[in-house]
């Protein structure tokens, strides 16, 4: 179990991360999503103790990290995959991490095995690793205690799409049986086929949270009209937040029935008005994010 | 990708609270740790190594009535007293410029238990390697008069060896005080290299120029007084002297780096 409440950090006048609360639960896998620079990594810092919170609290099984008592048998950590002494061996690393805890040697000839280092891989030092044994390497380390919790930044960076699907099927066996997961991707596609549940930020704050199923059930309304523009103003005079996807089409978070009404009542004729469906969680992503990304590529434009 | 073996990624059923990490584990791990990369286990093989080449140096070039103990652990201390701060300099920066520090502080997260746990590491490999340094140079000293054909002469006591130990530990500490406080392994290497040999000629051209100077440069001045150590026959004077550099130069910065440790982002 992961809690994090009200969390706050500001670097001077930026705010990287902007008062955020989640968790998440046993048992099942949290994606943690968001654009590059979002506040994902500087969360998770937060979240084991590398970086102090300027307010707000993060928990790991309701304690502080700083105040567990080994914490790699309790959370394992993968922060960054690149963030190794270049001149330890793969064995070595994983024999440290083991030793800190207490471990016997045997656990990381497991390990090894478990991520598909081969002994004359492991024996190799880590300046020579490409990025997806590197990232083999620091799941292993996170592996190494059987921890309850897994806090992994941006795992499947590097990996390669079988990797990915390995990575996919090891994360789900851990929440199933009874582990909690948090994962952060900037990429949609990967989480989208792991996550249970989803935490969305963008900008230092979260934008939408909740079960996968509920946030794809929420994706909003797709309405089309010879009138596209009359139709944006209308929206626009009733406070529903909407943007063009085609030269006849808009979409909003709004539910269908609502809009009906905001045409009915501007007298616009609509040749569609229907739920936004299968469009997946990248369409909603883009949407949530759309708003809070540097390149500002959204909408708005023809409404105004 | 064959070997999926997720029965090997055993079941995360609930255990009883795991004890907490013992600091003698910190400290065992971290002295792993300064042996198990290569720069790390050359730079300690090469603490042997230049204490047996100058000993060697030495029996080959001294001239028959310098074969005394002193001149070979005189030729000794030279080389330790470079390589020593720097095994405490890496091992400190080493987290930061590599970024394992990632992984360290998440594993034990009380840096101040780490960095605690690096300075018995390093202090240790300080003594242990001037005792080994020590019996080369006594090898050195009987090979070097029996071959002369010249009487062995101890001419450092018990007293003079400790205080030129503490005198390379103080060095070992200043390079371990710059790591912490600069927390970059070229930078702080620099800033040990200009302290230790690019200032001395500098304040002793200020003692020769300025009367003043002259006189406080014992106070104020701590590779100077360092310098009482390696030369033996302490007094109180000067005792107090290495005292008094010793917190300005060496405690109070490691109280301020310490506390830049705490409290800074590990990125």
């Amino acid at each position: 179990m992961i809690t994090v409440q009200s969390l706050t950090r500001k670097y001077g006048s930026f705010t990287a991360v902007d008062d955020i609360t989640f968790t998440a639960q046993p048992g099942r896998v949290t994606g943690f999503l968001g654009p590059n620079g979002a506040g994902k990594s500087t969360t998770m810092r937060v979240l084991v103790g590398l970086t102090p919170p300027t307010s707000g609290t993060a928990e790991v099984s309701g304690r502080r990290f700083a105040d567990l008592p080994n914490p790699g048998l309790e959370a394992g950590v993968l922060l960054d995959a690149s963030a190794q002494h270049a001149g330890r061996t793969g064995r070595e690393i994983l024999t440290v991490a083991a030793r800190t805890m207490g471990l016997p040697a045997r656990r990381v000839d497991e390990m090894l095995d478990l991520v598909s280092l081969t002994p004359e891989e492991a024996g190799r030092r880590v300046r020579h690793y490409s990025l997806g044994m590197r990232q083999r390497l620091g799941i292993a380390t996170a592996l190494l205690g059987e921890p309850g919790v897994l806090i992994l930044d941006e795992p499947a960076n590097g990996l390669d799409p079988a990797g990915i699907r390995w990575m996919r099927d090891l994360l789900r066996g851990y929440a199933d049986r009874g582990a909690t997961v948090l994962l952060s991707s900037h990429l949609l596609h990967e989480i989208e086929v792991i996550a249970d549940d989803l935490v969305v930020i963008g900008r230092g704050r979260i934008v939408a949270q909740g079960t996968k199923a509920e946030l794809l059930a929420a994706a909003g309304t797709i309405v089309r009209s010879a009138d596209a523009v009359a139709l944006a103003h209308a929206l626009t005079a009733a406070g529903i937040h909407h943007h063009p996807t085609a030269e006849d089409t808009l979409r909003t978070d709004a539910d269908p029935e609502l809009v009906g009404t905001v045409a009915l009542h501007a007298g616009i004729a609509l040749r569609e008005l229907r739920p936004a469906d299968g469009a997946g969680l990248e369409e909603m992503f883009l949407e949530l994010t759309a708003d809070t990304q540097r390149d500002d590529n959204s909408s708005e434009g023809r409404a105004a | 990708m064959s070997t999926m073996t997720l029965a090997e990624a055993r079941p995360v059923t609930r255990r009883s609270a795991p004890a907490p990490i013992p600091f003698s584990r910190v400290v065992a791990v971290e002295a792993r740790k300064t042996f198990d990369t290569r720069s790390g286990f050359w730079l300690l093989t090469s603490i042997g190594i230049t204490a047996t080449l100058a000993t060697v140096a030495v029996l080959l070039w001294a001239p028959d009535s310098e074969l005394t103990y002193d001149t070979f652990a005189a030729a000794i201390g030279f080389p330790m007293a470079v390589i020593l701060p720097m095994v405490a300099i890496l091992a400190v920066t080493s987290e930061w410029s590599q970024r394992s520090g990632l992984t360290t502080f998440a594993l034990v997260p009380h840096r101040g238990r780490v960095v605690r746990a690096k300075a018995v590491v390093a202090v240790g490999i300080g003594v242990v390697s001037m005792l080994v340094a020590m019996i080369i140079g006594a090898v050195g000293n009987v090979v070097g008069s029996t071959i002369a054909g010249v009487d062995t002469v101890w001419d450092d006591g018990p007293m003079h060896l400790s205080t030129i130990v503490l005198g390379n530990v103080l060095g070992l500490l200043v390079g371990f005080m710059l790591g912490v406080l600069i927390r970059n392994s070229a930078g702080a290497i620099v800033t040990y290299f200009v302290w230790s040999f690019v200032l001395p000629p500098l304040a002793a051209l200020l003692a020769t120029s300025q009367g003043w100077f002259r006189d406080l440069q014992p106070w104020v001045d701590f590779n100077y007084a360092q310098g009482f150590l390696f030369n033996g026959g302490v007094t109180a004077e000067q005792w107090a002297q290495v005292g008094v550099t010793s917190l300005v130069w060496l405690v109070v910065p490691l109280a301020i780096g310490l506390r830049m440790v705490l409290r800074s982002e590990v990125k």
